[in-house]
């Protein structure tokens, strides 16, 4: 039986069935880091994909452009009970930069300018659930919110959502990254709140 | 650090601390204590069933059943302007956690340490504070506080307190306007503050900063281009960007 808030609700918020238990909405983006804003040139930029064996593919900012690139509009959920609906990014398929790479891992780590890690299961980010995003709402993305460029795996927390993403390490097993070994539950997913250790 | 499940409380006491924040005192039977740094998760429920949770830094630290919470209001906040202007003692509500293995200090390092708040980004950064001087440790500390007026910086006392004991090396920064008489600066914290308040890079402080994003921003920005090492710099980060 929950514990009641006398008084409490009179400045209550519209629900949405888009929003997961737990989460209000904001028009806002609020930013959550947990350390200065990496800033990182286009020209110095890659983005590195190396499987269990060390074999490394990489991509510089020209060659990311090259790629076939898609819209995506997506509900965001942050941990911190945060949602925003409709947001609109465009970039790369994390699909079309894991054509030719040959991998049976199970898992991948996301490495970041600026040393931020997280892991995400492989069935989390392939087909058509992840991408190497590089505008919002129309813009270049704003440092502080990742760019040049970001992962963003909508469907889980946001904090799987690297910002500054360099690359991702295939594991055949899973590892915590930064806020896993922080606190943060090894998945993240929104829907069933697992949000913590 | 620990999470577990929802407990019940009961807030024992309220405070108006500046024209818009309040700080709580929570009775949180069982608590199983936090470290300086950590926040936790609250969860209001209405009458009907109605339910909002949020996350506040926790003002105290250590164990036995009373937590501090300092709320500064939203003005168009659903949650803030009820724990700011509604709640009063005996009322209740639910808090998860402790929360945060990340943004903490321990006693026990040797390298001093920067703690820069803007607003009520100080309410965990005074947490640190208190347990530095209840550690009776060496390390040296320094707080660099941003805020507008004087009336309104949380924890005012507290902190003058602590600088009067010897062991925390206070500088104020008023953005708008100083106290009666004040012939300092007024401005927002730039390289020159930053130089003359932050210890100097080699002595190779543990930074910690906390407060709105644009201010987190700026400052962590700065620290960065007057050669702190950005892994020595943990952020704090609050509201919409």
């Amino acid at each position: 039986m929950a514990v009641f808030s006398r008084g409490f609700g009179a400045r209550r918020r519209e629900s949405d069935e888009r929003l997961p238990p737990g989460q209000y909405l904001t028009e806002d983006f609020p930013v959550l880091s947990a350390g200065p804003t990496p800033r990182v040139e286009l020209d110095e930029w890659r983005f590195a994909i190396r499987n269990e064996n060390g074999a490394t593919k990489a991509w510089t900012w020209d060659e990311l452009m090259a790629l076939p690139i898609e819209e995506v509009t997506t509900d965001i959920h942050c941990v911190t009970r945060w949602s925003k609906l409709g947001t609109h990014w465009r970039g790369v398929s994390i699909d079309t930069l894991f054509e030719g790479i040959e991998t049976d891992a199970g898992y991948a780590m996301a490495h970041s300018y600026g040393g931020y890690t997280t892991n995400v299961p492989m069935e989390d980010l392939l087909e058509g659930k992840s991408w190497v995003v590089f505008e919002f709402e129309g813009e270049p993305l704003d440092p502080e919110h990742g760019g040049p460029a970001r992962l963003i795996v909508p469907h889980l927390y946001f904090w799987k959502s690297a910002k500054w993403v360099r690359g991702l390490t295939l594991m055949e097993h899973d590892a915590p990254g930064f806020w896993e070994q922080n606190g943060y539950n090894m998945h993240g997913d929104p829907w069933t709140e697992e949000r913590y250790w | 650090m620990i999470v577990g499940d929802w407990r019940p409380a009961t807030i024992s006491e309220v405070a108006d601390v500046t024209p818009t924040a309040r700080v709580l005192r929570v009775t949180v039977p069982d608590w199983p204590g936090s470290e300086p740094g950590q926040h936790v998760d609250v969860r209001l429920t209405a009458e009907d069933g109605y339910q909002a949770v949020r996350s506040y830094s926790l003002g105290s630290y250590g164990d036995g059943d009373a937590i501090e919470l300092a709320v500064d209001e939203v003005p168009e906040g659903e949650v803030s302007p009820y724990l700011v202007r509604d709640v009063q003692p005996g009322d209740m509500l639910e808090v998860k956690g402790p929360l945060g293995g990340y943004f903490v200090w321990r006693p026990g390092g040797a390298n001093p340490v920067q703690l820069i708040a803007g607003g009520s980004g100080i309410v965990p950064l005074a947490a640190m504070a208190k347990a530095r001087a209840d550690a009776g440790t060496g390390v040296p500390f320094r707080l660099l506080y941003s805020v507008r007026r004087p009336e309104t910086a949380i924890y005012r006392d507290e902190l003058e307190r602590l600088a009067g004991d010897g062991g925390l090396d206070l500088t104020w920064v008023y953005t708008r306007g100083g106290p009666p008489g004040w012939a300092g600066r007024v401005g927002r914290v730039d390289d020159e503050v930053i130089t003359s308040a932050v210890w100097p890079v080699d002595r190779m402080p543990d930074v910690f900063v906390c407060g709105p994003t644009s201010f987190v921003e700026h400052v962590a920005d700065a620290l960065v281009r007057l050669g702190h090492p950005a892994a020595k710099i943990r952020t704090e980060r609050f509201g919409g960007a």
